[in-house]
C-alpha cells in the first residue's frame, strides 16, 4: 500500500481548495459582494475548530486555558455573528429578483394610489 | 464533566469524523455557489452555516476532546457577544461589523498558534513544516486582527479616517517590521524554544497590522477589509495544515482565494495597485493633491433649493440616482425610495447607477437600497449605466463624491486618474446633495461641483431628499 505523506496530502487539498475558491467566487455579481464578503468571513470562523481541538489537550496550564477560551470566544463571535449578519443582509435581497411577483405588485400599488 | 473513554465507538473514529469534515466543506462550497445569485443566496448562506455546525459536531466527537466546561464558556461568551451585535447593527454600519468579525477570526488564529507553541514546549518535537505553518498562521492572524481593528476604528470614526503615517519612512518601518517578524519566526522554526521570541514575533506582527492600515485613507478601506479577510482565510488554512484538519484547510483556503479575487476586483475598479495601497501611497498622495487643488478652483458653485430641485425632477423624462456613502450615513435609503415612487407616479423613468466601490464596501449601496425595497432591476452597474447618462435629464447625486469626479478622466496628475467613474457630467443637468463643500474621504476636490450644469443642494441626504419629495407632492 502506498501511503502519501500527510504534508503532501494536505498541500494537495490546499491547492485544490484554492482553485475551487477562484472558480466558485469569480461568478458572484458585483451586487452581492458585501454579503459574499460577510459570508466568507463567517466561514473562516472555522478556526474555532482549532481552539476546540487544542483545548482538549490543554492540561493544567491556566494561561493556556485562558487564551484558548478567548480563542473559542473569538471564533464563535466570528461564526455566529458572521452568518447572522449575512442572513440579515440577504433577506433584503430575497424578494427582489422575483420579477413575476414584483410587477403585479407595482401595478397594484399604482391602482391603489389612483383609488386614493 | 466526565472524560469520554479512550476506547471509542465508530462514531468517534477518525474515519467517521473525516467523513463529517468532508460533508462540512462540501456544504461550504455548495453554500458559496448559492451566494452567487440573489435568489439562491439566502439558502447558500444557510447551507454554509449547516456545514459549520457539522464541522463543530465532528470536532466534539474527537475522543481526546476535553475541558467541556471551558468550551461551553467560550461558546456561550461568543454567542452572547456575536448574536446581539449581528442583530442590532444598522445596515449602514455593515462594513465595520464585517471588519470586526474578521478581526476576531484573526485573533482566534494567532491565539491558537500561541497555545500550540506553549503546549508543544516551543514546537520541541514537531515536524518542521507544522512549525512553519503554525508560525505563518500566528503572524498573519495577528496582522489581520490588529489591521481589522484599526479598519473598524476608522470606519466607526473612533480613529480619524484620514491617513496617519510616518510619511516617507512608512515603507521602511513596514519593511523592518516584516523582517523582524519573519526573523523571529525563522529563529523559532530553527529550534529556539523561547516564548519571549514568540511573543516578540506576535508584537511585530501586531505593529505591522497597525502600521499597514493606519496610513490607508477611508476610500481604500473596502480593499483593505477584503484583503484582511483573505489573510484570515489563509491563516486559518495554515492552522488547518498544522492541525491536520481537512475542514479547516478547505474552508480557510476558499476564503483566502475568494478574498484575493474580491480584493483584486476592487483594486481594478479603482485603478489602484494593491502594493500601492499597502504602501500607503493613496491616502497620503490624495491629501496633498487635495490641498493643492483647493485653491485652484476659481469657478463658482451654484446652489439650489429643494423646491427648485423638485420642479427640475418632476419635468424630466429620465432621472438617474447616484448614491454614495452620504446616503448611507444619513440612513436616507427609505427617503430615496419614497422620492423614486413619487417620481414614477409622474411617469419619470428612474434608475440607480451603482459604482462598484460606492460607499465603503462593494455592493454596500445595493444592500441599503435592497433594504428599502428598491427593485433589483432598477440598480444599474457602472458599465450599464454610463452609456445612458447622455440621454438622462437629471442625475441626482446623493452623497457620492470620488466615484463621480471627472478628474479621474481629465486630470492625469490626480491621484484617482484612471479610476473608472460614473460619468454623470454627460447628463443634461446634475443635482448634488451634499453636506458641505468638504472634499470626500479621499481628500480630493471634485471638479463636477464647479461644472455649469451642476447645482448643489446642501444638507443632510435624508432631510434633503425628504424635502424634495414633499415639494414634489405639492406640484
Amino acid at each position: 500500500m502506498i501511503v502519501a505523506s500527510t504534508l503532501t496530502t494536505n498541500l494537495s487539498i490546499l491547492v485544490l481548495a484554492g482553485f475551487i475558491g477562484f472558480v466558485v467566487i469569480s461568478k458572484v455579481p458585483n451586487t452581492l459582494h458585501t454579503p459574499l464578503m460577510s459570508g466568507t468571513n463567517a466561514i473562516h470562523g472555522i478556526v474555532l475548530l482549532g481552539g476546540l481541538l487544542i483545548i482538549g489537550l490543554a492540561g493544567n496550564g491556566t494561561f493556556n486555558k485562558v487564551i484558548l477560551v478567548i480563542a473559542i470566544t473569538f471564533g464563535t463571535i466570528n461564526i455566529v455573528g458572521g452568518f447572522l449578519v449575512t442572513d440579515r443582509m440577504l433577506e433584503m435581497f430575497k424578494s427582489k429578483p422575483d420579477r413575476g411577483k414584483k410587477e403585479p405588485d407595482a401595478a397594484e400599488e399604482q391602482e391603489e394610489e389612483k383609488v386614493l | 464533566m466526565i472524560a469520554p473513554p479512550l476506547a471509542t465507538s465508530w462514531v468517534q473514529s477518525q474515519s467517521f469524523r473525516d467523513v463529517l469534515y468532508i460533508i462540512a466543506f462540501s456544504l461550504f462550497i455548495q453554500g458559496l455557489r448559492g451566494l452567487a445569485g440573489p435568489t439562491t443566496a439566502v439558502r447558500g448562506n444557510r447551507i454554509a452555516a449547516v456545514g459549520m455546525a457539522i464541522a463543530v459536531i465532528a470536532t466534539f466527537l474527537n475522543p481526546q476532546e476535553g475541558n467541556w466546561g471551558l468550551i461551553a464558556l467560550g461558546i456561550a461568551l461568543g454567542t452572547a457577544v456575536g448574536v446581539p451585535a449581528a442583530r442590532q447593527v444598522k445596515m449602514t454600519a455593515m462594513p465595520q461589523m464585517v471588519a470586526l468579525f474578521n478581526g476576531v477570526g484573526g485573533g482566534a488564529v494567532f491565539l491558537i498558534s500561541w497555545a500550540e507553541f506553549r503546549l508543544t514546549g516551543g514546537f520541541a518535537h514537531t515536524a518542521t513544516y507544522i512549525t512553519v505553518f503554525s508560525l505563518f498562521a500566528a503572524i498573519v492572524g495577528s496582522v489581520s486582527f490588529w489591521g481589522s481593528n484599526i479598519a473598524f476604528g476608522k470606519l466607526q470614526e473612533i480613529i480619524p479616517g484620514r491617513p496617519i503615517s510616518f510619511g516617507s519612512a512608512q515603507q521602511i518601518v513596514n519593511l523592518v517590521l516584516v523582517i523582524l517578524a519573519v526573523a523571529a519566526g525563522a529563529d523559532i522554526a530553527a529550534g529556539d524554544q523561547s516564548e519571549a521570541i514568540f511573543i516578540g514575533m506576535l508584537l511585530c506582527a501586531a505593529l505591522l497590522g497597525n502600521a499597514v492600515v493606519l496610513p490607508i485613507g477611508g476610500a481604500d478601506m473596502p480593499v483593505v477589509i477584503s484583503m484582511l479577510n483573505a489573510f484570515t482565510g489563509l491563516s486559518a488554512a495554515a492552522t488547518g495544515i498544522a492541525l491536520n484538519n481537512p475542514a479547516l484547510i478547505v474552508a480557510g483556503m476558499i476564503v483566502g482565494a475568494s478574498g484575493s479575487i474580491l480584493t483584486n476586483l476592487m483594486a481594478v475598479a479603482m485603478n489602484r495597485s494593491i502594493p500601492a495601497i499597502i504602501a500607503g501611497g493613496f491616502g497620503g498622495g490624495g491629501a496633498v493633491a487635495g490641498a493643492e487643488g483647493a485653491g485652484e478652483h476659481a469657478g463658482t458653485v451654484r446652489s439650489t433649493t429643494a423646491a427648485d430641485a423638485a420642479i427640475q425632477l418632476a419635468y424630466s423624462n429620465r432621472v438617474v440616482i447616484v448614491p454614495g456613502y452620504g446616503m448611507a450615513v444619513a440612513q436616507a435609503q427609505h427617503a430615496v425610495r419614497e422620492l423614486t415612487k413619487e417620481l414614477e407616479k409622474r411617469g419619470v423613468e428612474v434608475s440607480y447607477a451603482i459604482h462598484p466601490v460606492a460607499g465603503r464596501m462593494p455592493g454596500h449601496m445595493n444592500v441599503l437600497l435592497a433594504e428599502a425595497d428598491v427593485p433589483y432591476d432598477q440598480l444599474k452597474e457602472m458599465d450599464e449605466a454610463n452609456p445612458e447618462f447622455a440621454r438622462t435629464d437629471v442625475s441626482l447625486v446623493i452623497g457620492a463624491n470620488d466615484v463621480t469626479n471627472p478628474a479621474a478622466k481629465n486630470t492625469p496628475s490626480s491621484p484617482i486618474y484612471g479610476m473608472p467613474i460614473l460619468e454623470v457630467a454627460d447628463s443634461h443637468s446634475v443635482i448634488v446633495i451634499k453636506r458641505s463643500m468638504n472634499p470626500g474621504f479621499a481628500g480630493i476636490e471634485n471638479e463636477l461641483y464647479y461644472d455649469p450644469k451642476t447645482e448643489m443642494l446642501f444638507g443632510d441626504a435624508k432631510s434633503a431628499v425628504s424635502e424634495i419629495t414633499a415639494e414634489l407632492a405639492q406640484i
